[in-house]
Formats: C-alpha cells, sequence, structure tokens
C-alpha cells in the first residue's frame, strides 16, 4: 500500500493562520486596531490616573478650557471634568457596542442557519420577517422603542440589537444555503447526527469569517447608533456619561466652549473609525479570494 | 449461495414529480424502476450504466436518503421503513465521489472521524473514542500526524481515504461506493481501490459499488448490474457479463472499453442516437431505439429478465 507522503519539509511560517498572516499585513486594519486598542485602554485605565472622578463637581473652574486646572480636556457647564466623563462615557458605549455585537449576532445566526438548513417555507417566512425589520428605518425605529422603554444602558443595548441583527441573518442563511447540499451534510446525516449538530456544529462554523466581519461593523454601527439616541434625549440618561449625551449638553455652548463637543465627538469617530477599518480588514482577510494575490 | 444477503431490494422503484407549472400537470419521472439485488457479506456488487441511468438515485435509496416510491429493502432479514431509518442507518454507510465536498473544511480529521462515535456511542470514554479513530486511521494507510490536520492538506486520495475511514467508524455492514475513484488520478485510484478490497477482506463489507468506469468494476466486482434508464437490463456474475455479455447495450459499453492490447483489434459497436429521456420512456424495450437488433416486437413489449444466474432483459439474447 502507498502512503502519500505529504512534504515533510513543509516551511513552517512564523504565523499559522493564512486569514491572520492576511489581517496583519492590512495597513488600515492595523491602524483601525491601534485606534480601538487605545481607546479601549484609555477608557478602562485612564480613570484611574485623573486626579477628579466623573461626578466630582469643580465648581470654581466651569467651563475651564482644556489644560487648565489639571482638568486634561476642560470641563463642562458644572464644573465636572470633561477627560474623566469621557472616558466613563466611553466605558458605557463600547460595552453597549459589544452588548449589541453578541446579542445581534447570536439572533442572526439562529435565524439564518435555520432558515439556510430548512429552506422552504421556513426560510420564506424567517426572510420575510427579515426584509420587515430593514424596512424600519431604524433610528426611527429607535426613537419610538425608546418613548416606551425606560432607558438604561441594558435596555438600549437591547433596543440596537432589535434593530441589528438582520445583516447577520441575510450573510449566514446565504452561507448556510450553499453548503446545505455539500456531501458532508449528507454524510452527517447517515452517521445519525441531529439536524440541531448538523446547523451549530457542520454548518455554522463554516460561516464565521462572514460572521465575524459583521459583528466587527456591528459594533461600529451600535456605538454610533447609541450615540444618536442619547444625543436625541432619548438614550441613556444624565448623570451616566455617554458620548451621546455629552454632545446633547454641548449643543448650546458651541460658541464658548467647543471642546464639549469636540471631545465626544473625536472620540466617538475615532471608535467608530477604528471598528470599521478592523472590519474592513477582516474582510479582505477571510476572503479566499485574495489567497492568489 | 449459501450465505444469506446482508442486505435485499426487491422491485425497488422511485419516482419523481417534475414540472407542474401553474398550467402544466406534473410528470412522472421514472429514474429507478423495478431492481432487485442482493448484497452478500464480503462481495461486491457493482452498477454500471451512462449518466442519468438511475446509479446514484438507487445509491440514495439504499442509504436510506430518499424512500422508494415502492419496493422493499430488506436489512439482515429485516423490512427497512422510514421509521425506522434512524436506527439501521449505521449499518449502511456511504463514500461519494467528490472527495472534497465530503469533508467538512472546518473541522481537523480526529473531529470528523470521532463525531459518529460521540453521537452514536455515548458509552465510549473519551480516550476510548480518540483511540478507535486513530486505530481507523491506521488501517486506511494515513500517518498519525494526519490526526489534527485540516481537510485542505490533503490530496483528493487522502481525502478519499478519510471518507472511508468516517464510514467505517460504526461498524457498517453495507458500504455505498457513488463512484469512489472517479474523481482521482489514475495512478490514485488503483490504490484506493486496492484498499477497498482490503478493508472488505478484514471487516467482511458488503459493497454496492457504483460506477460508470467499466475497467474499474471488472477490477473489483464480485456481480454486476448494468442499468439502462432506470431498469437493470443485465446482471449475472463478473465473469459471465464481462465475457459472455448477453444484452445488446452491455455488448455496446464492453465494445466502448479501450483495452491495453496492440494486437486486439475488436469491433467497436457504435451507438445512435441518445438517451431518451426519462420522462418519456419508449413503451416497448428502452434501449430499442438504440438498438441494432431492434425489431417491432421490441418496440411494442417489454422483455423482462431472464431467469437464472446470469440474466438479461432482451427477446434474442
Amino acid at each position: 500500500m502507498t502512503t502519500l507522503s505529504t512534504n515533510s519539509t513543509e516551511r513552517k511560517p512564523l504565523i499559522k493562520s493564512r486569514a491572520l498572516r492576511r489581517f496583519l499585513s492590512h495597513k488600515l486594519a492595523l491602524i483601525g486596531t491601534v485606534m480601538v486598542l487605545t481607546l479601549t485602554l484609555a477608557c478602562f485605565v485612564g480613570p484611574y490616573l485623573l486626579p477628579y472622578d466623573e461626578l466630582y463637581i469643580d465648581l470654581m473652574s466651569r467651563f475651564a478650557p482644556p489644560g487648565t486646572n489639571g482638568h486634561i480636556l476642560g470641563t463642562d457647564p458644572l464644573g465636572r471634568d470633561i477627560a474623566a466623563r469621557l472616558f466613563h462615557a466611553g466605558q458605557i458605549s463600547m460595552a453597549v457596542g459589544f452588548a449589541v455585537m453578541i446579542i445581534a449576532t447570536c439572533i442572526g445566526s439562529v435565524i439564518g442557519v435555520i432558515s439556510g438548513y430548512y429552506g422552504g417555507a421556513v426560510s420564506a417566512v424567517l426572510m420575510r420577517v427579515v426584509d420587515a425589520f430593514l424596512s424600519f428605518p431604524s433610528v426611527f425605529l429607535l426613537l419610538a422603542l425608546a418613548a416606551f422603554i425606560q432607558p438604561g444602558p441594558v435596555m438600549i443595548a437591547l433596543i440596537i440589537s432589535a434593530t441589528s441583527w438582520m445583516e447577520v441573518a441575510r450573510i449566514v442563511e446565504a452561507e448556510v444555503k450553499s453548503l446545505r447540499n455539500q456531501d458532508f451534510v449528507q454524510a452527517a446525516h447517515m452517521l445519525g447526527l441531529s439536524n440541531r449538530w448538523i446547523m451549530f456544529r457542520e454548518l455554522l462554523p463554516n460561516a464565521i469569517g462572514p460572521i465575524i466581519v459583521a459583528a466587527t461593523l456591528t459594533v461600529a454601527r451600535a456605538i454610533l447608533l447609541e450615540a444618536y439616541i442619547s444625543f436625541l434625549g432619548y438614550g441613556i440618561q444624565p448623570p451616566l456619561p455617554s458620548w451621546g449625551n455629552m454632545l446633547n449638553g454641548a449643543q448650546q455652548y458651541l460658541a464658548n466652549a467647543p471642546w464639549l463637543a469636540i471631545v465626544p465627538g473625536v472620540a466617538i469617530t475615532i471608535a467608530v473609525a477604528g471598528f470599521n477599518f478592523i472590519g474592513d480588514g477582516l474582510r479582505d482577510a477571510f476572503d479566499s479570494r485574495s489567497d492568489l494575490g | 449461495m449459501t450465505q444469506a444477503p446482508v442486505m435485499t431490494a426487491s422491485h425497488l422503484a422511485r419516482h419523481y414529480a417534475v414540472g407542474g407549472g401553474l398550467f402544466s400537470k406534473p410528470q412522472t419521472l421514472r429514474a429507478v424502476q423495478d431492481v432487485d439485488f442482493e448484497l452478500y457479506a464480503g462481495k461486491t456488487l457493482a452498477v454500471v450504466g451512462e449518466s442519468g441511468c438511475g446509479k446514484s438515485t438507487l445509491a440514495r435509496m439504499v442509504t436510506m436518503i430518499e424512500e422508494p416510491t415502492s419496493g422493499t429493502l430488506t436489512l439482515d432479514g429485516q423490512a427497512v421503513t422510514p421509521d425506522q431509518w434512524a436506527s439501521v442507518r449505521q449499518s449502511v454507510q456511504i463514500v461519494f465521489q467528490d472527495p472534497y465536498g465530503s469533508l467538512n473544511p472546518r473541522q481537523r480529521i480526529g473531529q470528523i472521524l470521532m463525531e459518529p462515535l460521540v453521537i452514536n456511542r455515548p458509552d465510549l470514554s473519551k480516550a476510548e473514542k480518540e483511540d478507535r479513530a486513530r486505530q481507523m486511521l491506521n488501517m486506511v494507510g494515513l500517518r498519525p500526524e494526519h490526526f489534527d490536520r485540516y481537510p485542505h492538506m490533503f490530496s483528493g486520495g487522502q481525502r478519499q481515504r478519510i471518507a472511508i475511514a468516517r464510514a467505517l467508524m460504526l461498524d457498517p455492514k453495507v458500504l455505498v461506493l457513488d463512484e469512489p475513484v472517479s474523481a482521482l488520478d489514475l495512478s490514485i485510484q488503483s490504490s484506493v481501490l486496492n484498499l477497498l478490497t482490503d478493508l472488505q477482506e478484514r471487516l467482511g463489507l458488503a459493497y454496492l459499488f457504483i460506477s460508470h468506469d467499466l475497467s474499474v468494476v471488472r477490477h473489483v466486482a464480485d456481480d454486476v448490474i448494468v442499468m439502462y434508464l432506470g431498469r437493470a437490463v443485465e446482471k449475472g456474475p463478473k465473469e459471465a457479463v464481462f465475457d459472455n455479455p448477453s444484452h445488446p447495450y452491455t455488448k455496446a459499453l464492453l465494445s466502448a472499453t479501450p483495452i491495453a492490447d496492440p494486437e486486439h483489434h475488436k469491433e467497436r459497436i457504435k451507438l445512435t442516437g441518445e438517451l431518451p429521456s426519462p420522462l418519456n420512456v419508449p413503451p416497448g424495450c428502452a434501449f430499442a431505439p438504440r438498438c441494432w437488433l431492434a425489431t417491432d416486437k421490441c418496440r411494442a413489449e417489454r422483455p423482462d429478465l431472464t431467469s437464472g444466474p446470469h440474466q438479461a432483459a432482451c427477446f434474442y439474447v
């Protein structure tokens, strides 16, 4: 019997995963990663390094411009330290972003895999539900929902998730549909594997690339949406800071104290752009067609 | 033959309803009609025929992926009906033609091999499962270090060995081989075929070997069924069918197989015409429109298989 020997002198690359190698050679993605990491680090470590906490009111230095009196980024109309508030708000905004990513990805994956696997009527119904959700303008839906529900970080995360799971569902559905008729699924049936096992253990892992990409972009979208609704006053309520409600509070002082708006604005931009860059990088990294390049 | 058959199929048929748009009635596509066969432990039954003759549909019925429209399938003397599929399915496994679509690209080889045990053999410990998977890997001629690799790291022949190993993990009695080597290089084909013969001897498996490649069939088969348009037209022991084909279709098939002998001069029978649509099977013998021996009787009446060990469905045997 002949054993086909695989090349035993196989060159071992430093990083094994091809996707990871491609991601690391993607400049924009690296910049995005650095942006997100810096921001995250600042939000979670920053507060311990600052002399003031986010609720301390320094009445003597209201509207202090950045750099005065130990307030690195200045103070707000009540004399609270903006840097402390920004970091604390960042924790909340990012937590909402990640919570939405997890919830929306789970809902989307389950709906997508069921729809793609069973096809037919099940798929038709589920995909029409997806279409129905997609046909609402999401900001309007968010505001309508937020008007009825007591807003808090958890509720906001749930509401945003309800408007963000559809993209993942569509991606997973398409992926599963294309894999469903492959022989290995047939073989799994023959070996006595249950439908649920086949869906979640055989098919879903094959869609992991597109799911990760969509999840990353969902974080960016969720941070932006949270900022929208908080800016409009329906989201996270003061005194709890969020990037959106910091912007809201800054509106009336734009002329005299522009740093009130610029600081949270820049934070939102960095976070959203960073996650989008990472998402783009991941998309290119998982795209098997770029193997040839 | 004194031995009792492992699997018996009698009058197996599968029809599909096709078309049936808004204004048209659905038509019946008779993919397989009235096929009988027996599988014996340690023996190989080959099913040959051109594309679209119902070979794969037959495989799908035998492996309980599709329910026969009529006819019965018995396994170890017990009739197999859809409500028992779940319990008997383990005894019949399949190896597919395409080694690239039959392995989950996201699973390591070890995982692929252990998965059937995880589901069906909860009594085994994790170490026992791994042990069995490693033994099986060795049995199909792969190396222990292949256990932790992913399918994309293997060649077509190696993947086919993995697919065979997976099919054998549950100790099946019947292995359906749906064109197992036709996607492989010629040099790899023989090594996989030798592996299959070797495994059959060791494990006493019954093979249902589906192929359109007559030289492969000649190599592995004990018995042969020749199918044409959903029906068996000739059936018998390999030697009888290959050395003394009786049905004109079998003669034509065999004459088209190249023989590696420069001295050998044989008249090749050229068939004219195309395979008729299975939606619209000619009334008499299905082969009559392409047959050089056909008479009016052939076009009006359908010949049945003759009796005896070597059977053919032709009036002019």
